[in-house]
């Protein structure tokens, strides 16, 4: 008797991990296999090219701090997804967020640029986060106040911003100077995000890792958290107990904007100095797939967006090696993503609490 | 059973590896977009191909390289990684912050930019930049249009109202008009780069109230073309060659010669040659070409054009020759006086000449 009820207290968390990674590692496992076959295809050996994505990726120190590098700005623009889907919303306009952020960055940064460096980039990270959440923010009020899906609507909202953001470096906000590509003023040379002490990866890294554990403490260690699961759950039932579904919607999506918004202020404040149509990178899109990956688990987040960041800066290196077509790690993505989908649906049937139970 | 044999078949094929023999000298070469695009990329990557074809030559190339780290990291990659010694990053938007930094860091590494933005005394020593007076080009794509369209409507689609662009559409439509004074451009500006389904609209656009030329500036101006050949019109194309997606229409069309400044470049390079930081030039450096005639074009016409290229080459002929007024009548360049090419105010373009339905904002 004492038996069976002690096993819960220490089982529940392990299962609950072994869960949660059995599933998605296996995913990528078989789309490794797949990928595999696709390079045999193409007249490539797998191994060579599996050797080549190691080499690009993680193999060497300068390597790994690419990686790190491309990764932090998914980490931010994947949880932009990850964390309405746990309210059950999907938000895939993550790239308008980030480019707004980044805009706002940008004008907030230039006309504060006189101060110090640090309050310079508190500002503009205020800005950055106010701007992006906005945005998304709009999407979860439409979704809340009129009932506009929220996944459409948070796609168009990124075209708009892609071209209020063009509007802007060309129109209102353009520095004379910048003739063939429109920009805004700089923020200047002594306000700008250095590296992280000792590597060659910009403190957008630690932005990023920060906000998923923030992210990750928020939704699954606080009632917040708790009570947006409740609504993605069932949001009838959220709403009959009680809770107040509205509000959490949007301040979810308010928050997940911020973050992207936060990538967008990176971008500026680390790489560019200045707002320019060069802040679309797409990094709003890969940060769905991030968050799909990471099965919306802000923690996960951290390690698929190494991964996605991995893939990125070994593809560069299969192009040049192997003459494969860019395409090629759209291709890797593309298999990670249905295979994992798929994978879910196998999930209620080869559950693995239930399959490690049984052994136990 | 089949798909296993061709798995380990293919396991036998082994990398290359990245090693350049010694004496080789390794160029590496990054494009924003596909490089296969019809458009700017494989104006670029065919002058990479060139440069394959030096002996002791070897490219690396890399494309849809977006104008962010990733753009640094390819080059610091191609560094490390391939040991390349020259870097050809050639999108305009990699030049700041992208190559400025890299440079600073690996002083020992060319960097030879596409958009002649190098500035002496303000950038690293290691940087270079090039580019050519595609507008030469553009003047007697005009002349073409201008002597064989019917409706005197000519049609250009372009990305942004920058200069470089103002310059190419002022030149487009006074070749045109220098030959037929009856000739209008109607413009639209899609707004961004490379927008694929805006530029198909307004080519179809553009066919509908009358326009039987076509051309852009765009990345890829490989679906203007195409929509102009299934309107039955005529096109003129940019950056490469477009003629094999219009066989009937296609004019001419205004294409970099990159081969040339690349070959130029690198043989300086292996030869431990000063080379120039700032390179620029048009047919007369033979920086630019035409596309060859399509079976569209008149004789009369090619002798015209043929002219204006000549003019072009010998210096005799100069584009930006006043009395110029822009397209709401206000006088840009005043009769009597002449910008070269090479003078700095037409990088400062920011007017419409008249013969131009269109507005810069």
């Amino acid at each position: 008797m004492d038996d069976t009820s002690a096993k819960p207290g220490w089982r529940e968390p392990v299962l609950a991990v072994a869960d949660a990674v059995v599933v998605p590692v296996a995913a990528l496992l078989v789309s490794i296999l797949i990928f595999g076959v696709f390079i045999g295809l193409t007249g490539n050996s797998p191994i060579a090219v599996y050797a080549e994505m190691y080499r690009g990726a993680f193999g060497t120190w300068f390597s790994f701090q690419n990686t790190l590098l491309r990764a932090a700005p998914l980490m931010l623009a994947g949880l932009c997804t990850a964390l309405p889907a746990r309210l059950g919303l999907i938000i895939i306009g993550g790239e308008g967020a980030i480019v707004m952020g980044g805009v706002a960055a940008a004008t907030v940064g230039v006309s504060v640029s006189n101060a110090s460096p640090p309050v310079v980039i508190a500002c503009m990270m205020l800005a950055g986060a106010l701007a992006g959440g906005f945005w998304i923010g709009l999407a979860g009020a439409l979704r809340v106040y009129r009932g506009v899906n929220e996944t459409i609507s948070s796609l168009l909202l990124a075209y708009l911003g892609i071209a209020l953001l063009n509007h802007l470096v060309e129109g209102p906000l353009k520095d004379p100077e910048s003739l063939n590509k429109p920009s805004t003023r700089h923020i200047g040379e002594a306000n700008m995000l250095g590296d992280l002490p000792g590597l060659d990866v910009h403190y957008g890294l630690l932005f990023g890792i920060v906000a998923c554990i923030g992210c990750w403490l928020l939704m699954e260690q606080s009632v917040f958290g708790f009570s947006g699961r409740i609504v993605g759950g069932n949001a009838r039932a959220a709403r009959l107990s009680g809770l107040r579904v509205p509000r959490l919607v949007i301040l979810t999506c308010v928050l997940a904007g911020a973050c992207a918004g936060t990538a967008g202020m990176v971008e500026v404040a680390a790489i560019h100095g200045k707002a320019n149509a060069s802040l679309i990178t797409g990094y709003g899109y890969t940060g769905i797939l991030v968050a799909f990956l990471a099965r919306h688990h802000a923690l996960a987040v951290v390690f698929v967006a190494v991964l996605l960041g991995g893939i990125g800066a070994s593809g560069g290196l299969l192009q040049r090696t192997f003459d494969l077509p860019d395409a090629t790690v759209l291709v890797l993505q593309g298999i990670l993503f249905v295979v994992l989908l798929v994978s879910e649906s196998f999930r209620s049937k080869l559950n693995v609490s239930r399959f490690l139970k049984v052994r136990g | 059973m089949t798909l296993a044999f061709g798995l380990v078949a293919a396991c036998g094929k082994t990398a290359e590896t990245p090693t350049p023999a010694t004496g080789d000298l390794t160029v590496g070469f990054i494009y924003v977009g596909p490089k296969d695009d019809y458009g700017y990329n494989q104006a670029h990557a065919e002058g990479a191909k060139a440069l394959a074809g030096m002996p002791g030559v070897k490219i690396r190339e890399e494309e849809n390289v977006p104008e962010t780290v990733a753009a640094q990291k390819t080059m610091e990659s191609m560094i490390n990684l391939d040991s390349a010694q020259v870097v050809f990053p050639t999108s305009f938007g990699y030049f700041d912050p992208h190559i400025l930094k890299i440079a600073e860091k690996y002083p020992d590494t060319t960097f030879l930019h596409c958009g002649g933005l190098y500035t002496e005394g303000k950038h690293p020593k290691n940087v270079g930049s090039y580019f050519g007076y595609i507008d030469e080009a553009q003047y007697v794509a005009g002349v073409v249009a201008g002597l064989t369209t019917k409706t005197n409507k000519l049609g250009f689609i372009a990305a942004k109202p920058i200069p470089q662009v103002l310059r190419n559409i002022n030149a487009f439509t006074l070749g045109a008009r220098s030959v037929n004074p009856n000739a209008t451009t109607k413009v639209i500006f899609t707004g961004d780069w490379a927008l694929p389904v805006k530029e198909a609209e307004a080519a179809n656009s553009l066919a509908d109230q009358g326009v039987d030329v076509l051309t852009s500036h765009v990345d890829s101006p490989k679906v203007v073309v195409e929509t102009a050949e299934r309107r039955g019109i005529f096109s003129s194309g940019y950056h490469a060659s477009q003629a094999d997606l219009a066989p009937k229409g296609y004019l001419t069309g205004a294409e970099w010669n990159w081969a040339k400044v690349y070959q130029d470049y690198v043989e300086k390079v292996k030869a431990k040659e000063a080379w120039d930081h700032l390179v620029r030039g048009g047919f007369k450096e033979e920086y630019i070409k035409m596309s060859p005639y399509g079976p569209a074009v008149a004789d009369a016409t090619k002798t015209k054009a043929d002219e204006a290229k000549a003019g072009l080459t010998a210096g005799t002929l100069v584009i930006f020759k006043g009395p110029i007024k822009d397209n709401q009548g206000t006088e840009r360049i005043p009769a009597g006086k002449e910008l070269g090419q090479r003078d700095i105010e037409l990088e400062k373009m920011d007017y419409l000449v008249e013969g131009v339905e269109g507005s810069t904002s």
